[in-house]
């Protein structure tokens, strides 16, 4: 058996101690693609972070007398039909489609974890009922619920990522629920509970260190997925309402007047793309470096 | 000319670790009508050395050298449609696992059918009459039944019946059986391997058979080759290679397996402190469909201090429950466990922690029962902290490191992972584990069974000279009477949730009483 | 599998009540009424337009209404357009929401399966890398990018393709459907691959290659079966994707289908027409779950239709 081999070739190698942390951070910095990710992100929410003292503009500047105008050097990304500096709009549209992409996610991770741990963890009926309400709630048109949420309650930020990480549980608790029961049933478990820890201390000691991997793995590629609802939303007027910009506002603004003023949906259309793209790749090089089955070569 | 002729076969995997030499300039012959038995420990590189020869590895990584002429044509350069036009028509292959390697999606008639299909375009109902002889033949009751079923829908005895029709059908010259018993019960073995010999004969094919279980080889082959990590070591007929040993690899092969009487200084003496342990009517029952299955069936056992119990039974007889519910792992249904004179079945969940204290499990699989993201340090030592064994973090750590030198672990490695051992130290770290609360009930779910033989053997010495050296009474769970005579003072057999035989170990190996116990030990020590 | 359908249906009938009466007390719940906009109708004309569409009522008596109603298949009448019944709306609408969301579907499908096969046949390969980049780029040019893109290119630039309508003028329906498709095209590529990928590495087909199949047979007879598994899991949600897609799609290519209906309608406050859309899409994708559930069970001989 070749894995059997190569197994018994890694503890004949005498390497220094390491975890599967480690090797899995290891593998994860072999992947060009991840990493250009994972720089990109990073230097997007600098910049997010900072946008009140790095914008060329303040928030509420404009000049109706320049209209909408092409790149140049006083606005690198031009202006908008309003005479505002694109460049300033999209670094404050980016904190918003940011900060409700993680902040839904967080929701999300929340309530899917503890839901998928309870259900996987203790199983048996319990199991089956919570796991039918997912089943249920699953196979409804989220979509149109966020959509009517917004309508009745009015399109508020909380309400927005609130409604979205309620959505976006789900799947988290599918996951983490999967991932549990498979490592209820490893037999370390049950030497845990032989050595007399508590339900609790096994959770905490044994289970939630096993399935972090795959938990951090979805919710890089949840982040996207959440930006991405933000974005339709707001694209068609159901989101976050102007003057507050999001890239999802920016998007639908340009596409109204993309004839005339191209540079209007390029620019946030390419970093709302450029962004998708830094998370998915990231999500995709976690999962490869996180699961041990790629371990082998 | 020889039917099959290798010789300087190599086979290398590019790892990141660097080259992997699986194989090493390997050479042997099989005739028309012999079998071949390959005999090695895992990573031996048996498995592989068969997969090289019909090319089924994947190439990057492994590379292949070396010439393998099968009636001429050399296998390992030939084009790949003129392999395809061997594969399957001129050699069939059998698997280890017949659950696995049985395509669960498709019915098996026409699994069983597609080789002739395809090789010899041979006409749907002439292919099925075919299939169903074949079944037939390999002792398939109801054939025309079975063709429709799907894998999962049959025992697995039946599964491997099934392959070995598959590989059969377009009756090959040469048959590849890839550790083809090991997934199965003794008994089932024995029965596989007696239609393998029958159809070997009758068709005068001929076979490699490869199998880490130099038994199996005994029975079936007439010549063996020995491989040790990847380099032949010893090659002849059976009855001189097994008789006479000439290299010290296939000697300490051949002495680790557990034969003859537990050592007597190991002995227990009873009577001691009888009534140890007391299992009394015990019954568990699982939920299933359409009735509960009915695991554990009004079980009484009892058990001295410092005895070891040997539990016997093939797979699904229970044993592992009736163990499980001792520990309270799995909760009785009826009956009750005492331990001295606490009722275990009784406690409460505060009491029953206090009380594991006293019992500890040791499991089979060495690679599923260590937690992959702690160390071994932190391994050994949860046990300590949790039993406020250990007062201070120096004393902790001291313990730990008396405990890893006790059961045969360098001190150095205490900060390592348990992917970074093999399977027989990890079987280690988890007796280290289960001894560091200074228990008086072990239960050894199979601890050998998933270890190499002679690894099996290291494993058990120290499990009995713990044993004795702390008076802990161990009841030890196995398929393998072999094991269970070398450690065990007593025997209890199983079958069906029920205890069908006990008694002192050698009355009971010498004179059987019950048919089932008998089975067993015809299928095992013939 | 009679039986197995029906038991799901009637398992979805508790559900989608609880989804109406949800969605009725939610809407009902909105601050503000449906004629608030036109905020120059005198008091009396309000009470009217109140009355006639009920809404002066007490709210259960209305639901109770509204139940009685929709169990004969009548949705009221909209309060938007007060000479169109709801039921009226979704009968012109649905047909071509339907259509649309099966041409993008299919291009979903040709599309993602093969891409997925390809790919996975010589993982980490420029056989692989190509369709997966691309793949990915799909999913990040979400609709609402590659709509007003494909319009920029084909439409105005190139001047291939008409860009609104749906059936007015020949080829028009092409953009809107490669637009609502792509996006799904992508996902199931990637889920064929990991799939084929999985099922490839199985032991049965090992025993598939030892008896002598070509990779394509191998591919055809053993793999894809299992390989699909996923894509089928996932048409269930992809379809409700597809409708939720539509939204934009028909906003961007001014198509007259119920996505389009269902924006205007959450932005006019038009209840009715909110409640209408929200109950029969929510059926819709209940519907296809269970038909994505059985084609699952029935690619699986290990699973029964047993629940």
């Amino acid at each position: 058996m070749t894995a059997t081999q190569l197994k018994s070739a890694h503890s004949n190698t005498d390497y220094d101690s390491y975890s599967l942390w480690r090797e899995a951070s290891y593998r994860l910095k072999k992947n060009k693609m991840a990493m250009l990710g994972f720089w990109t992100l990073l230097a997007l929410f600098v910049i997010a972070a900072c946008t009140p003292w790095l914008a060329p503009y303040a928030y509420e500047s404009q000049n109706l007398a320049l209209g909408a105008s092409p790149p140049s050097a006083q606005h690198l990304l031009g202006t908008d039909i309003h005479g505002r500096d694109l460049l300033t709009r999209l670094m404050y549209g980016s904190r918003v489609s940011l900060l409700v992409g993680f902040a839904a996610t967080a929701v999300s991770l929340v309530i899917g974890v503890l839901w998928g741990t309870i259900a996987g963890y203790i199983g048996g009926r319990i199991d089956t009922v919570m796991m039918r309400i997912v089943d249920i709630l699953y196979a409804l048109p989220f979509m149109i619920f966020i959509i009517l949420l917004m309508v009745v309650f009015g399109r508020s930020f909380l309400l927005l990522f609130l409604a979205i990480g309620l959505v976006e549980w789900l799947t988290m608790a599918r996951i983490v629920r999967a991932q549990v029961l498979s490592v209820r049933k490893q037999e370390y478990i049950d030497a845990a509970i032989v050595t007399g820890l508590s339900h609790w201390q096994i959770i905490y000691r044994h289970v939630m260190p096993n399935i972090l991997g795959p938990v951090i793995v979805y919710v890089t590629l949840t982040i996207p997925s959440v930006i991405l609802l933000e974005s339709f939303l707001s694209f068609l007027g159901l989101g976050i309402q102007p003057p507050q910009s999001s890239w999802g506002v920016l998007i639908s603004r340009g596409v109204e007047s993309m004839e005339e003023y191209p540079w209007l949906l390029i620019f946030p259309g390419l970093t709302l793309s450029i962004t998708l793209f830094s998370l998915n790749f990231l999500g995709d090089g976690l999962r490869d470096a996180l699961d041990p089955r790629t371990a082998k070569s | 000319m020889s039917l099959l002729e290798v010789s300087a076969l190599n086979v290398d995997f590019n790892t990141r670790g660097g080259v992997i030499n699986a194989v090493n300039s390997l050479s042997f012959t099989v005739e028309r009508g012999e079998t071949l038995g390959i005999v090695g420990e895992s990573g031996s590189g048996k498995t592989v050395c068969c997969n090289a020869l019909m090319r089924l590895l994947p190439i990057p990584p492994a590379t292949i050298k070396g010439r393998a002429l099968f009636e001429g044509v050399d296998l390992l350069t030939s084009s790949e449609s003129r392999l395809r036009s061997i594969r399957g028509r001129h050699i069939g292959m059998i698997f280890q696992d017949p659950m696995t390697a049985l395509n669960p999606f498709m019915r098996i008639g026409q699994q069983i059918m597609e080789p002739l299909q395809l090789h010899y375009k041979t006409p749907k109902d002439l292919a099925r009459k075919r299939a169903l002889a074949l079944l037939q033949e390999v002792g398939i009751d109801k054939p025309e039944q079975r063709m429709d079923c799907y894998a999962h829908e049959l025992s697995g005895g039946m599964r491997q019946r099934v392959m070995i029709a598959m590989a059969l059908i377009t009756e090959p010259d040469l048959l590849i059986a890839d550790e083809p018993t090991t997934a199965l019960d003794v008994t089932t073995q024995a029965q596989i391997l007696a239609l393998l010999n029958e159809l070997q004969q009758r068709r005068n094919i001929a076979m490699i058979f490869i199998s880490h279980d130099l038994h199996v080889i005994k029975q079936i082959a007439t010549r063996v080759l020995v491989l040790q990590k990847g380099c032949m070591v010893e090659q002849g007929h059976c009855a001189k290679v097994f008789g006479a040993p000439q290299h010290e690899y296939t000697q300490s092969l051949l002495n680790a397996i557990p034969k003859g009487e537990k050592p007597t200084r190991y002995r227990h003496e009873q009577a001691l402190a009888p009534n140890f342990l007391t299992i009394t009517n015990a019954s568990i029952s699982f939920a299933g469909k359409p009735t509960p299955h009915l695991a554990v069936n009004d079980v009484s056992l009892s058990l001295a201090r410092g005895e070891i119990l040997g539990l016997v039974g093939e797979s699904g007889c229970g044993k592992t429950s009736l163990a499980q519910s001792v520990v309270r792992l799995v909760d009785l249904e009826e009956g009750e466990v005492k331990l001295q004179n606490k009722l275990v079945t009784s406690l409460n969940k505060k009491a029953l922690r206090l009380a594991r204290k006293d019992m500890q499990m040791i499991f089979q699989d060495p690679f599923a029962s260590l937690n992959p993201r702690m160390s071994i340090f932190e391994i050994i030592a949860e046990p300590l902290k949790l039993h406020d064994l250990a007062k201070t973090k120096h004393s902790l750590s001291e313990k730990v490191l008396a405990l890893m030198c006790e059961v045969g672990l360098e001190a150095n490695w205490a900060h390592k992972y348990p992917h970074q051992f093999s399977g027989g130290q990890r079987q280690r770290v988890a007796i280290a584990r289960a001894i560091a609360v200074e228990p008086q009930l072990i239960i050894a779910d199979e601890p050998v069974s998933a270890l190499d033989v002679t690894i099996q053997a290291q494993i058990l010495k120290l499990l009995l000279d713990l044993c004795w050296q702390y008076n802990i009474s161990m009841i030890f769970i196995s398929h393998d009477l072999a094991v269970v005579r070398y450690v065990a003072d007593r025997i209890a057999v199983m079958q069906k949730g029920q205890i069908v035989e006990l008694g002192n170990t050698e009355a009971l190996l010498k004179n059987p009483q019950h048919h089932y116990t008998q089975t067993l030990l015809a299928a095992r020590l013939s | 599998m009679l039986k197995f359908f029906a038991a799901r249906l009637l398992q979805a009938i508790p559900v989608l009540f609880v989804v109406i009466t949800a969605t009725f007390f939610l809407v009902h719940s909105a601050p503000g009424g449906p004629f608030d906009a036109e905020k120059t109708l005198p008091a009396e004309v309000l009470d009217n337009l109140n009355a006639r569409y009920n809404l002066d009522d007490p709210l259960y008596k209305q639901y109770l209404s509204y139940m009685g109603n929709l169990v004969q298949g009548d949705f009221g009448p909209s309060f938007r357009y007060s000479n169109r019944s709801v039921t009226e709306m979704i009968l012109t609408g649905l047909p071509i929401t339907f259509e649309l969301a099966l041409y993008a579907m299919l291009i979903a499908l040709i599309i993602g399966i093969s891409a997925g096969i390809v790919a996975s046949i010589r993982p980490n390969s420029a056989q692989d890398y190509i369709p997966m980049s691309l793949a990915m780029a799909g999913i990040c040019l979400p609709s609402f990018l590659m709509g007003p893109l494909l319009v920029l290119i084909f439409g105005i630039s190139l001047d291939w393709l008409p860009v609104s309508g749906w059936g007015y003028a020949p080829g028009d329906k092409i953009l809107p459907a490669i637009t609502l498709g792509t996006g799904y095209a992508a996902y199931i590529a990637r889920l064929t691959r990991g799939g084929m990928i999985e099922v490839m590495g199985q032991d049965y087909i090992r025993t598939a290659k030892a008896k002598g199949l070509s990779t394509p047979m191998i591919i055809y007879r053993h793999a894809l079966r299992g390989g699909l598994a996923p894509v089928v899991a996932f048409l269930g949600p992809a379809f409700a994707g597809l409708l939720a897609g539509s939204f934009v799609v028909e906003t961007i290519f001014q198509i007259p289908g119920l996505g389009r209906f269902y924006v205007q309608a959450a932005f006019n406050r038009d209840y009715t027409m909110i409640l209408g859309t929200t109950i029969l899409l929510s059926t819709l994708i209940v519907l296809f779950n269970i038909v994505s559930d059985i084609l699952t069970v029935w690619l699986n001989p290990r699973l029964t239709l047993k629940d």
